[in-house]
């Protein structure tokens, strides 16, 4: 069952033997991936327990001077009033990362929805649908949340709503082509002609065969919404500070980079660390059944 | 084929018209009064009443829309609220800067990414080819502020080369302006020739699988030759379609970069203008970035229908 979704989902699966293509499926994950997943589970880890491993309080001011050097007190050194990074990276992971997986799961149940809803109601419920979605995704993403967040004001509330909403248009498109390869299978004819109704169709049928692929696109997603959740903050139109937002810590620290200072860099590094592994992941996964990540990244 | 093009055309006005509709409902969205909203909780009943005048919130929403896309069409984006100025007056001079910087990004990014991505086709599946598919997935994967602080702290604060900051007014030669602008074109470009180096791949693998090219290799012809003779001719609709994509995925590059180096460009006046809530402005702007994206993808659709020579010969 397997290789034909996966046949049906890619236009063009890499032959092995062909020239270009990739060598033939390997036994586990790659060692990109492996990495990769150990990192993604140190920032879960420090997404639950970070505040309690941090050596200092989220808004401790210390004695030290503003933008401290790395050293034995202040690991990362301080910030531009002087509060441990390290200690606010470890308090930000919760943030950073919880209003992203929050958005990225808003855009997974909006768009699944109306992606299944698509695929299974008549043609003219499908054609309003799609084409609501197509006109989201013909403004740029950053300019649709600008609008939004202009409008409505900054708050976490919009930032995980606009970036939830914007990105369940990418999820409707892959969970309707999807649930459209499926439902013209034979086991899904079948229980069409045992007169089964819609909800049951999706549920039992076209969603137990489209879960591995829209587990790669979750991962996907998740990386853009901690893009977008950081970047938004980084411009100041997501989370405020004084909270201890990756996003935020970027821009709070910038001043200090003209001294050199990592400050800055810090809590960039931590986001790259993790959009990376999630990549990494997903490319694996991807790979192995069949769909390069560049198709998605529209 | 010129029927295909029209349609594609049309398209993409309709799309365009959609957009706008899209925009302008994000002041209507707004659960209260907007002006109420945008004066906050210190407003007189006087400059309330003021403001709804100036924004005419007390005519239907309709007309205003009519009103707003009317000016639009005949070039008067209307007034900014926080200056109270013409916006068409402001925004000339930062679209002008904006275009200066995404046109030296397209320069340097596109080129060395097809060169990338040529270089991955080349060797594919050897060590270079995991290099550069590595390198792009990582690159595509960080955030744009990662990239610019790094090459500030490198280039800028540690090795001295070129100024932190962009100030696009104080240069005098061509070698100082691109010297300013060095970092914030770096960054840019490393998004897009990422990009562009992976579809790339991508696009000349994908014709590597064809069975003349099965016929050529069978025939003794070397990779390299193989490659840029045989299989780069076929794959270039797909990767001039791609070079378009990837400019239009350059906005919000653009967004981060021009706010990080205090860049006095468009993208910036954007940003600027959702904090201080100018809904005009937010307007104004957000429709002149979404024309340019709607127009580089119904570029690249044309481009690669006319690159398509089943359709281009087809009477």
């Amino acid at each position: 069952m397997k290789k034909e979704i996966t046949d049906s989902a890619a236009p063009d699966p890499k032959e092995p033997g062909v020239p270009g293509s990739r060598p033939g499926r390997r036994a586990g994950p790659a060692l990109g991936a492996r990495i990769g997943a150990a990192v993604v589970l140190i920032a879960v880890l420090v997404g639950l327990f970070g505040p309690l491993i941090a050596p200092y309080a989220e808004d401790e001011m210390l004695p030290a001077a503003a933008f401290a050097p790395m050293g034995a007190e202040n690991w990362l050194g301080t910030d531009y009033i002087g509060r441990d990074i390290l200690s606010r990276i470890l308090y930000g992971a919760r943030v950073t990362l919880g209003l992203a997986l929050a958005a990225t799961m808003l855009a997974f149940v909006v768009g699944t929805f109306f992606g299944f809803t698509a695929a299974a109601a008549p043609p003219l419920v499908d054609t309003i649908i799609s084409r609501l979605y197509d006109v989201v995704l013909s403004i740029p993403n950053i300019m649709l949340a600008l609008v939004v967040i202009a409008a409505l004001g900054t708050s976490m509330a919009v930032l995980v709503g606009v970036i939830g909403l914007i990105y369940s248009a990418n999820v409707f498109r892959i969970s309707r082509a999807l649930a459209m390869d499926i439902k013209v299978m034979d086991f899904v004819e079948v229980a069409r002609a045992r007169g089964e109704g819609h909800l049951w169709i999706i549920s039992r049928e076209i969603w137990p065969n489209a879960v591995i692929p829209l587990a790669s696109e979750f991962g996907l997603r998740l990386v853009f919404a901690i893009l977008a959740v950081s970047g938004l903050s980084f411009l100041g139109l997501g989370v405020q500070p004084p909270t201890a937002g990756w996003g935020v810590m970027v821009r709070e620290n910038m001043t200090g980079m003209m001294y050199g200072s990592p400050a800055a860099l810090a809590p960039a590094f931590a986001i790259a660390m993790v959009t990376i592994s999630i990549n990494l992941i997903v490319d694996d996964l991807s790979s192995r059944y069949g769909r390069d990540i560049s198709e998605a990244l529209g | 084929m010129l029927p295909l093009i029209l349609r594609r055309l049309g398209l993409g006005v309709l799309t365009l018209w959609l957009v706008s509709v899209l925009i302008f409902a994000g002041t209507e969205i707004l659960p209260g009064d907007v002006a109420q909203t945008i004066l906050g909780r210190t407003a007189t009943p006087e400059s309330l009443a003021a403001l709804r005048d100036q924004l005419s919130l007390n005519e239907p929403a309709i007309y205003r829309y009519g009103n707003w896309l009317g000016g639009i069409l005949s070039g008067d984006l209307g007034v900014s609220l926080s200056s109270n100025t013409s916006i068409a007056g402001i925004i000339s001079d930062r679209f002008t800067n904006t275009l200066l910087l995404a046109s030296l990004t397209a320069l340097f990014g596109i080129p060395v990414g097809f060169a990338l991505g040529m270089l991955a086709a080349v060797y594919a599946n050897t060590r270079i080819d995991r290099f550069i598919t590595v390198f792009s997935l990582c690159t595509i994967s960080v955030p744009e502020f990662f990239m610019a602080s790094a090459f500030v702290l490198i280039f800028a604060v540690y090795l001295g080369l070129v100024p932190a900051v962009a100030y696009i007014t104080e240069f005098e030669s061509i070698s100082q302006l691109l010297r300013s602008l060095a970092i914030p074109i770096l960054t840019l470009s490393f998004g897009v020739l990422a990009y562009m180096a992976r579809m790339t791949r991508a696009a000349v693998l994908n014709v590597m699988r064809s069975p003349y090219i099965e016929m050529a290799i069978l025939s003794g012809v070397p990779r390299g030759r193989l490659v840029v003779r045989h299989a780069l001719p076929n794959a270039l609709g797909p990767i001039v379609n791609v070079t378009a994509l990837s400019l239009a995925h350059l906005i919000s590059g653009t967004v981060v970069v021009e706010v990080m180096f205090a860049y006095p460009g468009l993208a910036k006046l954007t940003v600027d203008a959702v904090s201080l809530r100018d809904m005009p402005l937010v307007q104004a702007c957000a429709m002149i970035f979404s024309a340019a994206y709607i127009l580089l993808l119904m570029l690249a659709d044309i481009l690669a229908i006319m690159a398509n020579p089943r359709i281009r010969h087809a009477s």
